[in-house]
């Protein structure tokens, strides 16, 4: 159930340049929270910047009562975000969305992650991993330094591959030529994707080529998170070729690869 | 206990708070939040005679104090609004105010018969401010014969109370009142959100995926709360105030501006507990300032 929930910041510290990783104890976050969905988070105590800012969960820990969020500065919003002490209670709205989903049946998948989109796949492969399947993690970055969260699917016991914008660190190239490999050489079941928009395209491009079913994880701009001022639509087919709007925040984040219109 | 009943053109509102219409949702998101019925009327998505997609994303950019958008009111088709929305908005026990937008006049007089039609509303709002297609695209709303005439011909549709719901452009909207007072209306909601845009500095295009938007919340209220005190000199019917309201602060200064009634417009969507918190804090105002009944407050600004 959402809830407008005030949580103590237990940690918030950059783990790469730009990126920061904010832990806060929440009961119901917790609790309730599911890999792909989101919060919306007030970033200053006044209006001032106006809207909340969604953030994705990235870790949920049923047992220490806490959820982590992970993310990018690159505005106001986020700046803010990491200028915030430890310690000090800020107001999320959350659980907010519809998450990734699996089904039993499904034995191998693969996590495909681009920047920041790598944040929700962390709580995902700790589910997905739970639930004895073989996760194999493909991470893409700009540069070696700017990787994220490398450490943390290893420790799970995933099977990660990283690519380079740069070359500084594992591929030369982009995560997607990752993921073309990996169809190649593993019977995948499903496909996770969490990244920016040509990655994603490119990403449903070769799962439908391949047959394999795909999750795919969308951005857009929010306004309140819950439906209420259709502000963040996209594209999805509908059975008679057309297209209908759907809510990202309600409707998604995420969505099947297959029923997103892109436009080109 | 001071009163907090007031009264727009004869619907009965137990206190004074409304929402600015396509604010609050309209599938129950608010309803989790804090029970409907706490407000004194409430004013649903705008509705069309006919299904619109509404506009291309993105339609949001953040703002100074404010949010600009260009959602383009999207709406179902007539036949789901009835077969989904109008059983729960039926259901409803405070006064629920249907909010209506056409492209021509015979577009605005089909849904407000049709809306009149269903029984089920305490009042119609036309909003106004959908360019005029046969008029060149400007805005019913930007033009005193256009609204006049507007409303003289949905005058004969219905006999529920008519808000005409003013837009704050082309600083007409002192001549667009009086035209829609003398057609008939019997309230006026004002200030609809005004035109905006941003332009992004990298690309040197417009942010917005329909290139021009709107404006609302706090960045607005200056300019609303000024149209009000200028439209209640001007008219004598209510006045439904609007246009940046976050706390009971705002709601007491546009109630003194000349609003009899005011609505919550984009707060919602920043902050789910703006509309309960404000009532609260409005009443103890109230008791505090020795003030038995909110209407005394209305237009107190101007004696």
């Amino acid at each position: 159930m959402i809830k407008s929930v005030k949580a103590e910041i237990v940690e918030n510290k950059p783990i790469a340049p730009e990126f920061f990783r904010m832990t806060l104890k929440a009961e119901t976050l917790a609790s309730e929270g599911l890999p792909g969905q989101f919060v919306m988070v007030k970033v200053s105590p006044n209006l001032e910047p106006f809207l909340r800012r969604p953030i994705s969960l990235h870790q949920i820990n049923r047992e220490e009562a806490t959820v982590s969020l992970l993310y990018q500065v690159v505005g106001k919003g986020t700046r803010l975000m990491s200028e915030t002490q430890k310690g000090k209670v800020i107001e999320l709205l959350g659980p907010l969305g519809k998450g990734f989903t699996w089904s039993d049946s499904d034995r191998v998948v693969a996590l495909v992650g681009g920047g920041c989109g790598t944040a929700p796949l962390v709580a995902l492969a700790h589910s997905l991993l739970e639930d004895k399947k073989e996760v194999h993690v493909l991470l893409g970055a700009q540069t070696k330094e700017k990787l994220v969260c490398e450490e943390d699917f290893i420790s799970m016991g995933a099977k990660v591959k990283v690519a380079t914008d740069d070359g500084s660190y594992g591929h030369h190239g982009f995560v997607t030529d990752l993921l073309k490999n990996l169809i190649h050489d593993v019977a995948l079941d499903m496909v996770y994707s969490c990244g920016p928009l040509p990655m994603t395209k490119e990403v449903v491009k070769l799962t439908q080529e391949a047959s394999i079913p795909c999750q795919i994880s969308l951005e857009e701009r929010m306004g309140c998170g819950i439906g209420a001022c259709i502000g963040c639509v996209c594209k999805v087919r509908t059975k008679d070729g057309a297209f209908t709007y759907k809510k990202v925040c309600k409707d998604g984040p995420v969505f099947k690869g297959e029923e997103v219109m892109f436009d080109d | 206990m001071p009163n907090l009943c007031v009264n727009i053109a004869g619907i009965k509102m137990k206190n004074p708070f409304t929402v600015g219409s396509g604010t609050f949702g309209n599938d129950g998101e608010f309803e989790k939040f804090f029970p409907i019925e706490l407000l004194g009327a409430l004013t649903p998505k705008t509705i069309r005679s006919y299904e619109w997609p509404g506009n291309p994303p993105p339609r949001l950019a953040e703002a100074a104090a404010g949010l600009l958008s260009s959602v383009g009111i999207p709406s179902k088709s007539w036949e789901r609004f009835v077969k989904e929305d109008v059983p729960v908005l039926k259901k409803i026990p405070i006064p629920v105010i249907q909010s209506v937008i056409g492209r021509t006049e015979e577009e605005y007089v089909e849904i407000v018969k049709k809306c009149s039609d269903l029984g089920v509303f305490a009042g119609i709002e036309l909003n106004l401010s959908c360019p005029n297609l046969k008029q060149g695209g400007l805005s019913f709303g930007s033009d005193p014969q256009a609204s006049e005439s507007l409303i003289k011909k949905v005058r004969k549709q219905t006999k529920l109370p008519l808000i005409a719901k003013l837009p704050p452009d082309y600083s007409n909207i002192v001549n667009v009142a009086k035209a829609v007072e003398s057609a008939g209306a019997d309230a006026i909601a004002m200030i609809n959100a005004p035109r905006a845009m941003a332009i992004d500095y990298k690309t040197r295009k417009p942010v917005l995926g329909n290139k021009v938007g709107a404006l609302s919340g706090p960045a607005i209220k200056p300019i609303a709360v000024y149209l009000v005190w200028e439209v209640y000199k001007a008219v004598s019917i209510p006045i439904i105030g609007m246009g940046g309201i976050v706390d009971f602060r705002d709601v007491i200064e546009f109630m003194s501006a000349g609003a009899r009634a005011v609505a919550f417009g984009t707060i919602n969507f920043i902050d789910t507990q703006a509309i309960p918190r404000a009532l609260k804090d409005l009443e103890n105002y109230l008791i505090e300032n020795n003030i038995d009944d909110v209407n005394e407050i209305v237009g107190c600004a101007h004696c």
